[in-house]
């Protein structure tokens, strides 16, 4: 009897030529359409599936006594595809890894998205499906999201902020607070990898690189690294993003109000992110990754943490950088390759090209 | 890397640090300036202090671009991106400098961006730097050279482009270059201001100005010499220098063990009492230099009769302006930016540590208000200025630190 009545009929996103325009954050059928057939199709797991505001999961199975430990982060990134990754599974990897640094085993991301109007629905699928990969490859479910678009013009091409939720055995505890005078410094392999592909593709730099980006998720080498010692050998894990090694260890030395002793010559760069900081006149110390650890470890351990580390395909290159000293004044030193000596301060504002 | 772990070598390094301690002369103190801001990176950087005997002292002299622009220049390049509207480009650290309080638009005045400026910017607020501005609205690029600079203008005819021209001997040929290459094409919406100036005449300041006197004697014994002003340039303009003050000057690389060799051809010459100028960097600088980019630096600039240095004041034809013919192309020119100089902080130590007299933690500013993050006086402007180069990479020596070796 409802012969009359059309079917519920949707033209399918147009993928190829399509652009994001205002009805897609406006909360209409635009909006739910984007969801179901890009977001929900590339991120799909029961959670999502349901529809919901907000995602009821179980909480893995554990012990008593766990936590919860839960994570954000904002990206946003110029290009938004470099070599070795994009925005897309950069947004994974780095709340996965602010996850797994406190020692934790994620088990859940949510994705907020902006999206600037105008922006390419084939860019966007590309991007919504790397970071589906990565959220597979990580085995932590992207269990709820928002999109909202901005007009054109305020925003580029596509902002992504994740958070990340992780279940925190009992008795762990690892922190940036946490170093001891007399911990080996171990780094999970070299530093700078991911800035200077990043560079590489800015326009007016002009220059090619080879080097592609160590984006990572890093549980599993954490996992691996835990695995390996015993419980409260390891006392501080962190991945060296923004800021680089240099600014993640003068954050660690001000947690734990604890100096630093580094070896320049111990501290592994690849080649050509040697060259282009060269290049540039910049300080591979200073440049972000995205795939890279360092933990401070009680040196009684550190021999099998960095067996630990190496036997991973994540840690391969990875050696012991230093040790946590005592000092007052927190200080990173570091001994040169050259046979000095000298300090390893905070990145001070961005890292910009000399001119002499 | 090929070429260059080659002069960073530490067994050579360790070779050399002996070989100096052995040459200084017992009960001898040798006090050696190296004006560029390269060296004082390098020292800085390499760690060198640690390798020199105690003897020895590095003055951080005043060769680096960016710490001498004074603040009135930065003034001007701001005025010309948010009065002017017109699209400033840079090199990358100007964009930190600050600037003066009072720069950007006149008190009550209309942005002509739009209305993005807040209260607090207006007259005596927050110092505005050209990253600062950049957020408010200015259109300021940072390029990699002077031929990006044009490159904008090309590709945005209907804009006013100015390149902010600054540094020493090295960026000037390229600033002349674009020049010459934007009449050729008849470009009639780039221009430049020039803040281009010259090594030789600084360094004799060091040793000649009028503050010397009332600062104490400069106890500098010799020179660290520009590498790559030097290739431009030559040794040759060196020459009087060194034989009017008695002061022995190395041409040297920016690579530390060329910095180490250098150092310990200073030494030699102090002992055997000679001040000729020597060239250590002869893998890049000839006397003569660099004549094709001399001539192009000639057809398009000229000297100017006085010039503001940050740190060290008015230095007389110590500096380049646009020649008349080329006044098309001279953003002081063109737009209405006068030029005011703005005083420094008057506890501000910076003129007597580039002339070697205080050290920078002499200076009551230094880590307490004057900081990499807000920087009160030259010497703090850039990693390559004293006062940073200390902070960022030498304070710990400053202060007694209990350090177990790794």
């Amino acid at each position: 009897m409802n012969a009359g009545v059309k079917k519920d009929y949707l033209r399918p996103l147009d993928f190829k030529h399509g652009r994001v325009d205002m009805n897609h954050g406006a909360g209409g059928r635009a909006a739910a359409q984007l969801i179901d057939e890009l977001f929900l199709r590339a991120f799909d797991n029961p959670a999502l599936r349901a529809g919901d505001d907000g995602a009821v999961m179980d909480i893995p199975n554990l012990p008593p006594g766990h936590r919860l430990v839960m994570a954000t982060d904002g990206h946003v990134i110029s290009p938004l595809v470099f070599p070795g990754g994009d925005i897309g599974c950069l947004a994974v990897h780095g709340t996965v890894n602010d996850v797994a640094m406190m020692g934790a085993v994620p088990f859940a991301l949510s994705a907020s998205f902006v999206l600037e109007e105008g922006f390419a629905l084939a860019e966007l699928k590309r991007i919504v499906e790397s970071m589906a990969a990565a959220a597979r490859d990580a085995g932590v479910p992207i269990v709820t999201g928002d999109t909202k678009v901005v007009e054109k013009g305020k925003g580029d091409g596509v902002f992504i902020a994740t958070t990340g939720l992780g279940a925190l055995p009992a008795g762990r505890r690892i922190g940036g607070a946490l170093a001891r005078p007399g911990d080996r410094l171990l780094l999970s392999g070299s530093i700078g990898d991911h800035g200077v592909a990043v560079l590489s593709q800015r326009e007016s730099l002009g220059f090619e690189a080879t080097v592609t980006s160590d984006t990572a998720t890093l549980h599993g080498l954490v996992a691996a690294l835990l695995a390996a010692v015993p419980e409260g050998a390891v006392h501080t894990l962190r991945d060296p993003t923004r800021g680089g090694l240099a600014t993640t260890l003068n954050e660690i030395a001000r947690q734990s109000c604890v100096g630093m002793r580094l070896q320049e010559a111990a501290i592994p760069v690849h080649a050509e992110v040697e060259a282009a900081c060269e290049l540039l006149g910049l300080d591979p110390l200073y440049i972000a990754n995205e795939g890279k650890l360092v933990t401070a470890v009680a040196p009684e351990h550190a021999d099998a943490a960095l067996a630990a580390l190496r036997a991973h395909p994540l840690g391969r290159e990875a050696a012991c950088i230093g040790r946590v000293v005592d000092d007052a004044q927190r200080f990173v030193q570091l001994a040169t390759r050259f046979g000095g000596e000298r300090i390893v301060d905070w990145l001070s504002g961005e890292p910009l090209p000399r001119i002499c | 890397m090929k070429y260059v772990d080659e002069f960073r070598d530490g067994a050579v390094a360790q070779a050399l640090a002996a070989r100096i301690a052995a040459d200084c002369q017992p009960n001898r103190r040798y006090a050696f300036m190296e004006f560029c801001g390269g060296h004082t990176h390098a020292i800085a950087r390499y760690g060198i202090p640690a390798l020199l005997p105690p003897a020895i002292r590095m003055i951080h002299g005043p060769g680096c671009p960016v710490c001498v622009l004074p603040i009135g220049r930065i003034d001007q390049a701001i005025a010309l991106a948010l009065r002017h509207g017109a699209i400033v480009a840079t090199y990358g650290d100007t964009m930190r400098v600050p600037a003066s309080p009072a720069a950007g638009p006149p008190q009550g005045g209309q942005h002509p961006l739009g209305g993005r400026e807040p209260q607090a910017s207006r007259g005596l607020g927050e110092s505005l730097s050209m990253m600062k501005a950049k957020a408010r609205g200015a259109d300021i690029r940072m390029v990699y050279s002077a031929a990006d600079a044009l490159a904008i203008a090309r590709a945005q005819p209907a804009r006013e482009v100015v390149f902010f021209a600054i540094g020493f001997e090295t960026t000037t040929p390229p600033t002349a270059l674009v020049v010459k290459q934007a009449a050729a094409e008849g470009l009639r919406n780039f221009s430049v201001l020039a803040c281009h100036v010259l090594t030789p005449s600084a360094i004799a300041h060091v040793l000649e100005s009028a503050e010397v006197g009332t600062l104490g004697t400069v106890p500098i014994e010799g020179f660290v010499g520009p590498a790559h002003v030097s290739i431009v340039i030559g040794s040759k303009p060196y020459e009087p220098f060194a034989a009017q003050h008695r002061k022995p000057v190395v041409i040297s690389g920016f690579e530390p063990l060329d910095v180490m060799q250098s150092i310990w051809m200073l030494v030699r010459q102090v002992n055997e009492g000679r001040a000729e100028v020597e060239n250590q960097y002869t893998r890049a600088v000839t006397r003569d230099g660099n004549l094709a980019a001399q001539r192009a630096v000639a057809e398009v600039f000229e000297l100017r009769e006085s010039f503001e240095w940050r740190g060290l004041g008015e230095v007389a034809f110590s500096a380049l302006r646009l020649k008349p013919e080329w006044a098309a192309f001279d953003a002081e020119r063109r737009f209405d930016v006068g030029y005011q100089a703005v005083p420094d902080h008057k506890q501000c130590e910076c003129g007597a540590i580039l002339r070697g007299v205080k050290h920078p933690r002499d200076c009551k500013l230094f880590g307490t208000v004057c900081t990499p993050e807000n920087p009160m006086g030259s010497c703090m402007v850039s990693s390559e200025g004293a006062c940073a180069a200390h902070w960022s990479y030498g304070r710990f020596r400053d202060i007694p630190v209990v350090a177990e070796a790794v």
